[in-house]
């Protein structure tokens, strides 16, 4: 099965949400979304300063099957995109919790965070999604 | 190896035929070229083997069953090439009088008004040079409708989850945002979802019918009903037009705009690159808002081009002249040959040939992901399964089948289901190569089971192994040096799509 660590927060469109100590949160991908991906060959992300509306595609990942649409789990500012991903998009395969994480975002509204799946939440949807 | 590869300087390859000497008066002198061309240097033998060689390497229909889906790749008729090749066309000139192009002009009025009938709609442009073009024509066509009525708060256009990946493409290209409608369990579009998606902002709804799940759209006469009541426009994607040709009608579904891929189901050669016809048709709404030019009668009997002086509200020209001439009098052709009798036997050995193979091969032990449909022109295989106990990929097997001297079909598309094949037979082909077909799968199923790490090895015998697409993909490199490729080797192989790498058309 995926790997779902327990301290994050998840979507249904399979991005990850880690809050950090200042407040802001990290966003990435999930180890599942990368195994459907398969290799992924290219990421693009945001500029900082770009604001996002909640569910609004705002990264771009593709892989040697599709490119996908990212969607921004929460409203927010983005502060900041991993520039590492530009040069090693395999980044996403390998450590798609860790040093794949894709951007920083500081939430419009921090409460809006409660209302992400946990992951039991996202455990559960996941294998509802597998038919 | 690349011609370029055999070459020696200072060998030449004269013209057997003699020659009058070139004169060139008209180029100024500042823009002739002072050295010559870097061209390939080998000699007229080398030049036959070279080239001979390569069209041996060449995977096509002419030598190998071609399953892939989406793309229906079926026989082209030779007696379409010859008659398109008559002198009459090939040396006809799209700028000369138009009586002296009184046959062509009566061959494309003619094909307008077959392809009119068979898909139901009011009027026909050839002029989309392919599936593509047709597509931007039919959503611009779909845009100049709501702005000619004033109606230009419709921004948003709809595409099932399962669409062409075009069809978002087309719409992003036309300036309209684009709403993704979720797909049922058993591959319908979800109802409640596209009736929550719909509204005043709605432009309209983009669909593959059979869609391109490989099934057909069982309440297509609510969906369109529901874009309908909101003011949108229905389009057809005719990509899939092959599965009911002769037997439905978009027209009669209630779709506003068609495109038809002339290169599928129309026979015309395509998947080497060739050129592709996406004419389009549309129902009265739409009609004045076609592409020119079109064929058309002149009043004194005879044909004659209709312009955008005849159509003032055209959305204008797409190419120089008139579409693919050549492809469309290919298709025009098909089209006489099979008559109106025989475009609903297409359909029939269509589905039949499909249904067939996938009854086979989930006896055989496969999964298709829509069991409890009926297959269209074509079916869905899901090897998650197989991926699960074993490892081997869709991917895989798709590489394996090349050993066994098959184009492997369609690979993860449509992306809904996961390691999916997406299988088409097509028409043209007989139950023997069926049967092989499913002989080879079954072996390599089994091989999956006995042997996985060798099935990540295949191709074992095509001219060139397996690829790696990953890095071709992540270091893009196309450039051909002189003198490097031998050295590296794989210069040419990086950037290249792979014997079972075209997936989408």
């Amino acid at each position: 099965m995926s790997n779902i660590p327990k301290h994050l927060k998840y979507t249904k469109s399979h991005e990850w949400v880690e809050t950090q100590k200042d407040g802001t949160v990290k966003v990435g991908i999930t180890d599942h979304a990368q195994d459907l991906l398969g290799d992924v060959v290219y990421v693009e992300l945001p500029r900082p300063g770009r604001l996002t509306k909640t569910g609004e595609a705002c990264a771009v990942v593709e892989s040697v099957k599709a490119a996908s649409d990212i969607y921004s789990p929460i409203a927010g500012e983005v502060v900041e995109a991993n520039g590492a991903l530009s040069d090693q998009p395999e980044l996403v395969n390998k450590d798609a919790y860790g040093s794949a994480w894709m951007l920083r975002l500081k939430p419009a509204n921090p409460a809006e965070l409660d209302s992400l799946l946990d992951a039991r939440g996202y455990e559960s949807f996941i294998a509802s999604e597998a038919h | 190896m690349l011609i370029f590869e055999h070459s020696k300087p200072g060998r030449r390859n004269p013209s057997q035929a003699p020659l009058d000497k070139a004169e060139i008066r008209d180029i100024p002198d500042a823009l002739r070229r002072k050295k010559r061309p870097l061209l390939p240097e080998v000699s007229e033998m080398q030049a036959v083997r070279h080239y001979t060689r390569l069209s041996q390497k060449n995977f096509s229909i002419d030598t190998h069953f071609y399953p892939l889906g989406s793309c229906t790749m079926k026989y082209n008729p030779r007696a379409c090439n010859k008659l398109a090749l008559l002198p009459g066309f090939v040396n006809r000139h799209p700028l000369a009088p138009e009586n002296f192009s009184q046959g062509f002009l009566a061959c494309m009025y003619e094909l307008q008004e077959i392809l009119k009938d068979v898909t139901g709609m009011k009027a026909v442009s050839l002029t989309p040079m392919a599936g593509a073009q047709g597509e931007l024509a039919g959503v611009v066509m779909i845009r100049a409708y709501h702005d000619a009525r004033g109606d230009t708060a419709r921004t948003e256009i709809l595409a099932p989850d399962a669409a062409h990946g075009t069809n978002p493409a087309t719409a992003a290209m036309c300036g309209y945002t684009v709403r993704e409608i979720p797909t049922g369990a058993d591959g319908d579009i979800d109802i409640e979802q596209l009736r929550a998606a719909v509204g005043p902002h709605t432009a309209g709804l983009m669909l593959t019918n059979p869609s391109t799940l490989g099934v057909f759209e069982r309440d297509i006469q609510r969906v369109q009903k529901i874009v309908h009541d909101a003011g949108g426009l229905l389009y057809y994607d005719g990509a899939n037009l092959n599965a009911i040709l002769g037997k439905v009608k978009p027209g009669d579904m209630g779709f506003d705009v068609i495109h038809m891929n002339l290169h599928k189901t129309f026979s015309t050669p395509h998947g080497g690159g060739g050129p592709g016809a996406g004419p389009v048709g549309v129902n009265d709404r739409l009609a004045p808002f076609l592409p020119v030019p079109m064929a058309g009668k002149s009043e004194g009997g005879g044909y004659r081009w209709l312009t955008e002086k005849d159509c003032p509200h055209s959305i204008g020209r797409l190419s120089a002249h008139m579409g693919n001439a050549g492809v469309l009098l290919r298709a025009y052709v098909y089209a006489r040959l099979l008559g109106r009798e025989g475009m609903p036997r297409v359909a029939e050995f269509a589905t039949l040939n499909a249904n067939y193979l996938m009854a086979q091969l989930i006896q055989a032990g496969f999964q298709a992901a829509y069991p409890k449909r009926r297959a269209t022109h074509e079916f869905i295989l899901t090897l998650k399964k197989l991926k699960d106990e074993t490892g081997v990929t869709a991917m895989d097997v798709a590489k394996r089948l090349l050993d066994y001297g098959y184009h492997a079909p369609t690979t993860y598309f449509p992306l809904l289901v996961p390691e999916c094949l997406l299988i088409e037979p097509t028409e043209t082909e007989s139950r023997e190569t069926l049967d092989g077909f499913i002989d080879a799968m079954r072996k390599i199923l089994a091989e999956a089971y006995a042997s996985p790490d060798r099935m990540k090895g295949a191709p074992y015998t095509t001219p060139v192994r397996r690829l790696d697409d990953v890095k071709a993909a992540r270091e893009l490199d196309l450039t051909f040096v002189q003198g490097r490729a031998t050295a590296k080797g794989s210069a040419t192989a990086k950037g290249s799509t792979s014997v079972a790498g075209a997936t989408r058309t």
